[in-house]
């Protein structure tokens, strides 16, 4: 890597004037968010455009844990994306790891076609999924969601254990053979450890996958008892009146934990990304 | 660092491995995709849902003869230029800086990736907030500062222009981190070079810069073009569904509407065959046509 170019002073002065033009385009919609929730109860109308606004309080929290059904969406949400992390995790895995080290007929015609699922608009899978789960009964229901979202987040978290394989030399593999380890047990206890790393950002992605999905839920998802968070929030729009206090609490829950997590793996997943582009 | 691909040659155990995505994979993709292909030649609609029948190519006569097709496709396809137009642009623009010798560039870049790590939908629903007319935080500014009233989410281009400015929000971190990954790799010496002989900063920009970023780009536009093409979040959430009028649609979202609201499948498995084929080849010729330029550098 090179070592960054210095600036005249005037390219100084201009390239942090750009910078901060475009980090307040970034934020202030988030500012915004954060101070409409915290907007007294009788100011949510409120037309001003002050950042903390007068009277500031908490209550808003207050209201979406206690009156609205934040924690059962709350907790819908936790087991639907709970469930497709640990399965995502299990299939990446194992099927990286066969695309790295194994050569067997169709492999290439199977890695092709992760890529070529990329470009299906979403409508043509949900429309027979949608009549199939009617069909077979299974529409309401968890397992739906689960094996829908497992399934979307599969290309990209394959070709990401994919990458990861690739670079663990195969002479371990090699070595625990000539000490007579079987194949499987290889793989068990030798690669999968060393492969931590790459299971922690596939776990991390899978959740957050999940966790942020709005168009599935919405078709596959009609009980109330049964919506996710994305659900759960767009009703604060959908209703004849907006509860923008409500919302914009909600939208900080929810947002918070995955811009953290999102901050944090943001390195490991554009190397996921560029690598698997660049490979296929 | 290719070290172990393809060492061990055709274990059983290979299949094992796959076999569980597979099946995956089978059920949410490969099943529903031969299913549409049924589907897109049946009749199957509200009324017709249990006793469909094949009726053959009327569904694709159906969109190519209504002139929502071609009106959706012309505004599917304004989306996507202007929209990864800006990306593209903003994202270069913005780690050309960032790529320089600045104090607390760091703290920049964190601020200016927020917009890709907040959720999709929660950008979408409050931005669409931001748009009200009486109470949104846009229309505000605005008519505070320049005294001027746009409606945002009440005309047809209002909303599309909202929801553009939405999705340019949501998009432009992504380039700008593939572009600063390629421009952290192109080595000094050639700038040095140049510098030498004279070279101006455009030139320097048009002749060193871009080419070398393009292998890293090149990728990521097409991932970009076929997000933006398909982006049905931003255009559904922001527009609610299509206000005003069902004027406000890409394709994605107009077959949404048409399978799931208005109930003819038939009509929207057709649809999003012809949407699908559309990205199909558009995908294929541009990757052998960027391939090519690649291979006259």
């Amino acid at each position: 890597m090179n070592k960054p170019r210095d600036l005249s002073l005037k390219g100084k002065i201009a390239a942090y004037i750009v910078l901060t033009i475009f980090a307040l385009f970034a934020i202030y919609p988030i500012i915004t968010v954060i101070s409409i929730s915290l907007r007294p109860g009788d100011r949510l109308l409120s037309k001003s455009l002050a950042i903390i606004p007068d009277n500031a309080t908490l209550e808003t929290y207050g209201k979406l844990f206690t009156e609205e059904p934040f924690l059962l969406w709350l907790r819908n949400s936790s087991i639907v994306s709970a469930a497709v992390m640990i399965v995502g995790v299990g299939l990446a895995a194992t099927a990286g790891y066969a695309f790295s080290r194994y050569k067997f007929v169709g492999k290439e015609a199977m890695m092709f076609s992760l890529l070529t699922t990329q470009m299906f608009p979403l409508t043509m899978l949900l429309l027979p999924l949608f009549i199939m789960l009617i069909k077979l009964k299974l529409y309401d229901s968890y397992l739906g969601l689960i094996v829908a979202y497992s399934a979307t987040a599969l290309p990209f978290t394959v070709w990401q254990m994919k990458g990861y394989y690739d670079t663990i030399p195969f002479s371990l593999e090699e070595a625990a053979y000539i000490d007579g380890a079987s194949q499987f047990y290889t793989f068990w206890r030798i690669i999968l450890p060393l492969a931590a790393p790459a299971l922690v950002i596939t776990a991390l992605f899978s959740f957050m996958a999940a966790w942020s999905e709005y168009l599935v839920a919405a078709v596959l998802i009609q009980d109330q008892t049964l919506f996710t968070l994305p659900l759960g929030l767009k009703t604060f729009q959908s209703a004849m009146e907006t509860s923008w206090g409500l919302y914009s609490a909600g939208a900080i829950m929810v947002s918070l934990p995955v811009v953290i997590l999102f901050l944090f793996l943001s390195r490991w997943l554009i190397s996921g990304l560029t690598l698997g582009s660049v490979k296929g | 660092m290719a070290v172990g691909i393809g060492k061990i040659e055709n274990s059983r155990l290979a299949y094992l491995y796959t076999l569980p995505a597979f099946i995956v994979m089978g059920i949410v993709v490969i099943y529903p995709f031969f299913y549409n292909i049924v589907l897109s030649f049946s009749n199957m609609n509200l009324t017709h849902f249990y006793d469909w029948r094949i009726i053959g190519l009327n569904n694709y006569l159906a969109v190519f003869r209504e002139s929502t097709f071609w009106y959706f496709l012309g505004k599917t396809i304004v989306w996507t230029v202007v929209n990864v137009f800006f990306h593209v642009t903003i994202g270069i623009f913005l780690a050309l800086i960032l790529n320089k010798n600045l104090k607390g560039k760091s703290y920049f870049r964190t601020l200016l990736i927020l917009p890709w790590a907040v959720p999709a939908y929660i950008t979408a629903l409050t931005w669409r907030g931001m748009f009200n007319s009486e109470y949104g935080a846009i229309s505000l500014v605005l008519d505070r500062l320049f005294g001027v009233q746009i409606p945002w989410l009440t005309t047809e281009w209002g909303a599309f222009a909202a929801c553009v400015i939405t999705n340019v929000w949501l998009g432009f971190s992504f380039m700008m981190i593939v572009a600063l990954g390629g421009l952290q790799s192109i080595p000094d010496e050639l700038y040095e070079a140049a510098e030498i002989d004279g070279a101006s900063w455009w030139h320097k920009l048009k002749n060193i810069t871009l080419p070398l970023i393009k292998p890293v780009m090149i990728p990521a536009i097409t991932l970009g073009i076929i997000w933006t093409f398909n982006n049905f979040n931003i255009i559904w959430l922001v527009s609610n569904g299509g206000e005003p009028a069902d004027t406000t649609h890409i394709l994605v979202s107009w077959v949404y509407k048409s399978g799931f609201r208005y109930f003819r499948m038939g009509y929207a498995a057709a649809f999003s065959m012809v949407i699908f084929l559309i990205l199909l080849i558009f995908s294929w010729s541009f990757i052998k046509k960027t391939k090519a330029a690649q291979a006259v550098y």
